[in-house]
């Protein structure tokens, strides 16, 4: 796989912070969505590959990918571009505002992509229309092939200038992809841009593959496989592919996670009938046992400082939230509620613990405060399970199963989305059936 | 008055039609599982002949009925006898938990059946655990009768 750093040059043109009037407020449901005006993107005439440029209608590409990525918060209103009454290029230098006002736009972006010594040069500007004037202008000069990540970065930065948060465009999800009846599924893993597109596949199908997630630094990978008929926890390297077993168990492993900094992972391991919980150094290799208890302890998910862990065990009887030192000291049963809890998920903001609650026979996707109280069930359905968190702690990623008739026919497995505010609740597109997603961080930081 | 007699045995009717087809129901569901546990032999296979190899379990539980510890006896006299033969124990579960607590769940159930297995005499030598968690169901269909035919763990022969 292609090497994914990148040199992104960031040049700020102007920068519009004072006085502007717009904000978009992302900390409850939106019911108004902000109406905003995504013109196609210029191509400067004297760029080199004219023809082809045109051609590719790169400029339109690039704006309908910001429109798409705006239009799935929820948040934003892409207006239609018939309506547009500005060319692009005389837009960019200078909108009339009145005009795009007509349409009812309140923010406007325009820009401007240009080719030289086969470097792209993107530039993008972001108008507010209520105040009649520029509010962001950057441009990004990077290589051709990645014009569609340019497109989730600018994306992410109009996000942040128009909600204050981050924004979680320029992320990859991985997955597992499911084909086959249910009962011999062929299960391999799959990346993919945030917005869908570009899956590739990097294992063949040839064993059971499940829970992948990434290091906070996007590069490896670390998830279960039946190799071999052996249940073990392993590494990928998502550029080289090489794969390694985490650790030398003497059985099963599973329900990896990386640590914050990247440098452990924290698993179950089961003997003799008994999963405890266990982190390894990946340098040192020293591997510290850190519950003791004849119980199930499961899914660990430390907190974005590494201090604490949460995890899953039945030691009261049935599954529920705990929360412990991230050396296995202080452990404390958050979850009191009527059901079963299971695979918590510290949010990266820190403030949240998302979990999976199954209650008289349906499943509930929910957050609450890291100390358990202020729980809140986002979305019910009749199997789904595993939410992962967008990097900014907005949204979070989960798989959804259908119900089977009785001849095991109907069933499906799809990955879906929803806004922490129990909003905007959407289907991701995968070319197969898809479980066990796992959201990266910001690959440009 | 007449009219209304009519109707109370109507009622009494529609009624018991209620209760026979209710008990009927009950009566099928009854031949499938008892407390939760399948105990019919649809998907069951034979180590041996009279030597099922397969037990059931409860809903969240690993704990080993006294039906299942009379299965789990004759495979270990079947084993003592055939000393030469390696099995593996795989764990299941259904569909309706979470993926992660599901493998240390089949994990649990198999060593249930690998521990009882031991007591009757078999070597831990001569057996192996390996979990499945909820990714190999035996019947794929998400019904009460499915899952409770999924909630099994399996004895393998290995050799």
């Amino acid at each position: 796989m292609k090497k994914l750093i990148l040199v992104f040059l960031f040049f700020i043109l102007v920068s519009g912070n004072a006085n502007s009037l717009i904000k978009v407020d992302i900390t409850r449901g939106n019911l108004d969505p902000l109406p905003i005006a995504v013109s196609p993107l210029h191509i400067d005439t004297k760029s080199e590959d004219l023809k082809s440029l045109k051609e590719r209608k790169l400029g339109e590409e690039i704006s309908k990918i910001i429109e798409k990525n705006f239009k799935s918060t929820g948040l934003f209103n892409p207006l239609k571009k018939d309506s547009f009454v500005q060319k692009p290029d005389i837009a960019h230098l200078k909108p009339r505002f009145e005009d795009w006002r007509l349409i009812k736009a309140q923010a406007l972006v325009t820009g401007k992509i240009f080719v030289k010594d086969k470097k792209l040069k993107v530039e993008f500007r972001l108008w507010d229309l209520t105040a009649d004037k520029e509010m962001t202008a950057l441009s990004f000069t990077t290589t051709p092939s990645n014009w569609r990540r340019v497109a989730h970065i600018i994306s992410d930065k109009i996000y942040e200038r128009l909600t204050g948060e981050t924004g979680y465009f320029d992320t990859r999800i991985i997955y597992v992809s499911e084909s086959g009846p249910k009962d011999q599924r062929i299960k391999k893993l799959a990346i993919m841009d945030q917005d869908g597109y570009g899956t590739k596949y990097l294992t063949l199908g040839n064993e059971l593959v499940l829970t992948p997630r990434f290091n906070p630094t996007n590069q490896l990978v670390t998830y279960m496989s039946y190799f071999k008929n052996m249940p073990r926890v392993y590494l990928l390297d998502i550029e080289t592919g090489i794969q390694e077993v985490v650790g030398n168990f003497p059985g099963m492993t599973f329900a990896p996670r990386f640590s914050p900094d990247g440098k452990k992972v924290i698993m179950s391991f089961a003997k003799d009938g008994n999963s405890d919980i266990y982190s390894m150094d990946l340098e040192t290799r020293v591997v510290e046992k850190i519950t003791e208890h004849s119980a199930i302890d499961t899914s660990p998910s430390y907190s974005p400082d590494g201090k604490y862990i949460c995890f899953n065990s039945d030691r009261s009887g049935l599954q529920q939230i705990y929360v412990m030192r991230s050396d296995g000291t202080g452990v404390k049963r958050i979850t009191f509620g009527k059901g079963l809890y299971g695979t918590p998920v510290w949010s990266p903001r820190g403030d949240l613990i998302a979990f999976t609650k199954v209650r008289k026979g349906r499943f509930y996707i929910g957050v609450m405060r890291s100390d358990g109280t202020g729980e809140r069930l986002l979305t019910e359905n009749y199997y789904q399970e595993a939410p992962s968190w967008s990097p900014n702690g907005r949204v979070l990623i989960f798989y959804r199963e259908t119900k089977s008739d009785s001849q095991g026919k109907g069933f499906s497995a799809k990955l879906w989305s929803i806004d922490i505010t129990g909003y905007n609740e959407r289907m991701i597109k995968t070319p197969t059936d898809a479980s066990d997603p796992s959201w990266s961080s910001l690959l440009s930081k | 008055m007449k009219f209304n007699s009519a109707l109370r045995n109507f009622v009494l009717v529609l009624f018991s039609t209620l209760l026979i087809s209710a008990c009927s129901t009950a009566k099928k569901a009854s031949v499938d599982t008892v407390d939760d546990v399948y105990t019919g032999t649809d998907t069951v296979e034979y180590l041996a002949k009279g030597v099922p190899d397969r037990v059931f379990f409860a809903t969240n539980k690993s704990k080993l009925t006294t039906r299942s510890r009379d299965t789990l006896r004759k495979q270990a006299t079947w084993l003592r006898k055939n000393k030469d033969v390696t099995v593996t124990v795989e764990g299941h579960a259904d569909e309706r938990g979470t993926r992660e607590y599901n493998l240390a769940l089949g994990e649990r159930r198999a060593n249930a059946a690998k521990d009882y297995l031991m007591t009757y005499g078999v070597s831990g030598k001569r057996i192996t655990v390996i979990s499945y968690g909820k990714e190999k169901p035996v019947n794929p269909a998400s019904t009460p009768l499915a899952w409770s035919q999924n909630r099994r763990s399996v004895t393998v022969k290995t050799n």
